[in-house]
């Protein structure tokens, strides 16, 4: 026999339990791909992985070196063209974004930033692939950049926000005009948080695939020409893991070892970033 | 100008207007290029909304031999495959969610928080990857014969497994969407004052009760907008959906089955359209697409920013 008392208690803690099991469920898939990424991946990673390119399907060996500097050029072709606009929007929503104009910016912006990344795709190779004859890395910058743009501009207004209003009277108080108050004092203060907004935003877009199926295409050569199909870590893993042979299954794994890699480096120097930023309050 | 004027000032005001003119020209090429992708959408698929009319919603047919365009199948299974995404997640995340914000000791809630937010950050074709060599293995082998042996009467369950499937795909986006619904939640529940909760607490409610009747109906608007971004994270998923899913242009009952999405259609097809109608339907399914996400983006953040306003007395950041 249970008294009421005790069967909500008892009840309180199976649920309390439960939730903790589903936490547990959540995390569990990273987990479990992280350590098949390195189970399936590291045994292939070696130095002509790195340093050689794809050799024809069939043979052994060769490597991506193509798709690792393939993958540098493409994203920084995107934080070239993605990161000025992006961080000025920003900058220009924290600053002057309360009249109609800045809600428009912050409206599109969230727009944008739902808009699935295969449209961006198709938008980046009728505005850019067509007009120009042919597939090229810029396209597929660009596509990225699109990408890109939406999510500084909003993370660079919170950040500039978070700057105290004191500063910017102090800084008015003795003398300096607006745009060296905006530019020197807030946005130089915000700065720590807007370094971390964009190593997010460069980790998210440097694993994008869908953007540049149309876009960058993929090249099996090595190739540094912007204005040619250049391959990226991620188009490579695709190529590989939906084609028919295990030596491809292999590099693929391989592959997305670094790639994950990759952007586990840029969402953790992130997270050091914003520590420091608070730290140094 | 006026001789009294600090000689600097001129130059000063007209810093000011530079500054505010070139920020300005930034912040509205926003708008310009949301504008070219919606222009460059219709104009691309209007010869082939012309040509098939509403029907091409609920039109099944697809064959680019005879020129017949119909996107039913797609919508279908971009649908379903988001809905079971849905229901694998929501309670996933909102466990997260309610566990790091009530129950959790509090050095475990910064780095779980941190590991539920990774999952964000491995990329699409990983997820692709890892649904083709792991999981889909692992559905054949343990989980698919004792959901046939229980369930196979059903329709959802009919028919043979061959691994690509609704059900694969609606599984890898659960995992991809988690994050997204989570984090939203925590921070909704974060935001619900601990008045709240403390009176709860104090009519003698156990702790559970307090989270059941007093915390989440204050934060529900919220975690609806958080489950809604999720859904539009699935609409618009790719590469890892169009890995695992089939890609096969059927409508079927049955989730064991291969499937079709909007974006993996364009993904796979989008290249090898050589004729112009045909290259018209795609960016028509591209079309229908950006208007589902769109829409169902804008309702998540009326939903959030209903419960952010209330949570936004005294707080800076918003």
């Amino acid at each position: 026999m249970m008294t009421p008392r005790s069967r909500r208690r008892l009840w309180s803690a199976v649920m309390t339990g439960l939730v903790a099991v589903l936490c547990l469920l959540a995390v569990l898939p990273l987990l479990l791909i992280f350590g098949d990424l390195v189970h399936k991946g590291a045994t292939s990673i070696d130095w002509d992985f790195f340093v050689k390119s794809p050799v024809p399907a069939g043979e052994t060996g060769g490597g991506v070196a193509n798709a690792i500097v393939g993958t540098g050029i493409v994203v920084g072709l995107a934080c070239l063209i993605g990161l000025p606009v992006g961080i000025g929007a920003g900058i220009y929503l924290a600053e002057y974004g309360s009249g109609r104009l800045g809600w428009t910016v912050r409206f599109v912006a969230d727009v944008l930033n739902g808009t699935p990344s295969i449209v961006i795709g198709i938008f980046a190779w009728t505005w850019i692939v067509k007009p120009l004859g042919h597939f090229s890395a810029l396209a597929g910058g660009a596509a990225l950049a699109v990408l890109l743009v939406p999510m500084l501009a909003r993370t660079t207004e919170e950040m500039v926000r978070l700057v105290p209003h004191s500063l910017r009277e102090a800084a008015l108080a003795l003398g300096y005009s607006r745009w060296r108050t905006s530019l020197g004092v807030i946005v130089r203060t915000a700065l720590g948080g807007i370094v971390t907004g964009s190593l997010v935003g460069i980790a998210r877009v440097a694993g994008e695939t869908a953007p540049l199926l149309f876009t960058a295409l993929g090249n099996l050569n090595f190739s540094t020409s912007v204005t040619q199909p250049m391959q990226t870590l991620s188009l490579q893993i695709y190529v590989y893991a939906t084609g028919p042979f295990d030596e491809w299954h292999r590099m693929a794994w391989a592959a997305a070892l670094v790639l994950m890699g990759l952007v586990l480096i840029l969402a953790i120097a992130a997270r050091r970033a914003t520590r420091e930023r608070y730290a140094s309050r | 100008m006026a001789p009294r004027a600090p000689s600097s000032r001129p130059r000063r005001r007209y810093g000011d207007r530079v500054y505010r003119v070139a920020l300005t020209a930034l912040a509205c090429l926003l708008p310009l290029v949301l504008l070219a992708v919606v222009g460059e959408l219709s104009v691309s698929a209007w010869p082939a909304l012309q040509r098939f009319g509403p029907a091409f919603l609920w039109s099944s047919t697809w064959d680019p031999v005879a020129e017949v365009y119909g996107a039913a199948p797609m919508i279908f299974g971009t649908l379903a495959s988001s809905l079971i995404a849905l229901v694998l997640a929501v309670p996933l995340a909102l466990g997260v969610a309610i566990f790091l914000t009530e129950f959790a000791p509090a050095w475990m809630r910064q780095p779980v928080a941190f590991l539920v937010e990774l999952l964000a950050a491995v990329p699409s074709v990983v997820y692709g990857l890892w649904g083709i060599f792991v999981l889909i293995p692992v559905l054949r082998t343990f989980v698919v014969p004792p959901l046939k042996a229980v369930l196979g009467w059903t329709p959802l369950f009919s028919g043979v497994f061959y691994g690509n499937s609704l059900l694969a795909g609606g599984i890898i986006l659960a995992i991809m969407i988690v994050p997204y619904i989570a984090a939203v939640s925590r921070e909704v529940l974060l935001a619900v004052p601990a008045s709240q909760r403390e009176a709860a607490l104090g009519l003698g409610a156990t702790r559970w009760e307090a989270v059941w009747t007093a915390v989440l109906p204050y934060g529900r608007a919220g975690v609806m907008g958080g489950i809604m971004l999720g859904l539009g994270r699935a609409l618009g998923e790719t590469m890892a959906v169009t890995m695992v899913i089939g890609n096969r242009h059927d409508i079927g009952l049955s989730v064991l089955q291969p499937a079709y999405t909007m974006a993996a259609a364009i993904a796979n097809e989008f290249s090898e359209a050589t004729t112009d109608t045909y290259l018209s339907a795609l960016f028509a399914v591209g079309l229908v697409l950006f208007v589902i996400t769109v829409m169902v983006n804008a309702l998540a953040r009326l939903l959030v920013w209903r419960v952010a306003r209330g949570a936004a007395v005294g707080s800076k950041a918003i």
